[in-house]
């Protein structure tokens, strides 16, 4: 998807420059929501603001809206004929596993650890087997991450004064 | 009534939505296993659907889930809009301050670590929605029948895991074999791909099952 967006606006059109593009990726997938459309908010906000947004998020949403609204309507029709419903038996457990196999590569370039490792394990146990809402994880995470960081910088603000403050004192000393 | 909850809960999705369409398909399966708004065979069957057509996975199913929960268009449409609005705002607020933070966010801590934290957690998600789809709890899978489905399961898994561990091929080998080496993994990639596999899988299901 952001490979097809970066040939069609920065290579095609020229609206936006590499470098921006890259920024443009990096603040769409920290953002919430789905990436297509925040990349697509960026662009428009970028070459026409208001009316830019209103075109793409347009553009990036209605052919999925229009193909799936399609598709739901026929196929609440079709899907108890014995024939489809054979054809879903085969596809649900792909799908599955369409889930499950990519974590691979996500694990390996989120640099997972054997330590950090219990992170997903202990998230993926609580929503499977304790019924918890994923926005718990997510808001956990997010609260957790930033008091442990404040803490830490905290702790390394005061090693730095008291180690200014040895060495002015070491210093008087000399003097 | 059904129209406000559908509201609220895409608007939640949306809102915390991090880490791409899989991860939001985990909140999504939450919120439609709370609300009870269809039974577990449509909604792997929406996943199915949403990645065999194109478009990003998070609006395919919020239109699809907005339409079966209320039976109309209606339902689509404000399902859609809602996991839109929260992206919006946050996007907008962004852009309007982009020349300040565009080149220190990228440099502060707290923003990193919560970004590398993120990415972990949301494993944990997308590990779950699996698991749900695989075990749920409380009653027996719909996606997992037989022996035969986990025989589908397997072939798929190895098929998308397999060309992450092609590696390039060596530059001091002869052309042949650079070449066939090459020409080897563009036709795993070929194979790989998820809406091939989508396909294969329910061509097998029509032989197996009917």
């Amino acid at each position: 998807m952001l490979s097809m967006i970066e040939q069609e606006i920065v290579e095609r059109k020229g609206w936006i420059d590499r470098e921006e593009f890259m920024n443009m990726i990096a603040l769409a997938q920290a953002a919430p929501g789905l990436i297509a459309v925040n990349s697509a908010i960026f662009i428009g906000w970028r070459i026409g603001g208001w009316r830019g947004v209103i075109a793409t998020v347009l553009g990036a949403v209605l052919p999925s809206f229009l193909i799936i609204l399609a598709i739901a309507m026929v196929f609440q029709s079709y899907k108890d004929l014995p024939a489809v419903e054979a054809v879903f038996k085969g596809i649900r457990p792909a799908v599955v596993a369409l889930i499950a196999a990519p974590l691979c590569r996500m694990a390996h370039s989120a640099k997972i650890t054997w330590t950090t490792a219990i992170i997903p394990i202990a998230g993926a146990l609580l929503i499977w087997l304790g019924g918890l809402s994923p926005v718990w994880i997510i808001l956990t995470t997010v609260l957790v991450t930033l008091l442990y960081t404040w803490l830490k910088e905290k702790k390394n603000l005061t090693v730095k004064r008291s180690d200014c403050e040895q060495r002015e004192q070491s210093n008087s000393k000399t003097v | 009534m059904i129209y406000l909850q559908l509201f609220l809960s895409f608007l939640k999705i949306g809102l915390f939505g991090f880490g791409g369409g899989l991860a939001i398909f985990s909140l999504i399966q939450h919120e439609v296993e709370v609300h009870g708004w269809m039974t577990q065979e449509e909604f792997v069957d929406i996943l199915a659907i949403s990645q065999v057509t194109p478009g990003p996975i998070g609006i395919n199913c919020a239109t699809y889930v907005g339409y079966t929960a209320t039976g109309n268009v209606w339902g689509s449409l404000l399902a859609t809009t809602a996991i839109v609005i929260p992206s919006l705002v946050i996007m907008l607020s962004i852009c309007k301050v982009y020349f300040v933070i565009s080149s220190r966010f990228q440099r502060n801590i707290y923003f990193t670590r919560t970004m590398h934290m993120l990415r972990l957690s949301v494993l944990g998600l997308i590990a779950a929605a699996a698991l749900l789809l695989i075990k749920p709890v409380s009653q027996p899978s719909v996606s997992f029948i037989d022996w035969k489905s986990w025989v589908i399961f397997a072939v798929v898994c190895i098929f998308t895991i397999l060309p992450m561990f092609i590696k390039k091929p060596e530059s001091n080998g002869d052309i042949v074999q650079k070449k066939s080496a090459a020409f080897f993994k563009t036709a795993l990639q070929l194979i790989s791909h998820p809406i091939l596999l989508i396909i294969l899988a329910g061509v097998a299901g029509y032989v197996i099952y009917s």
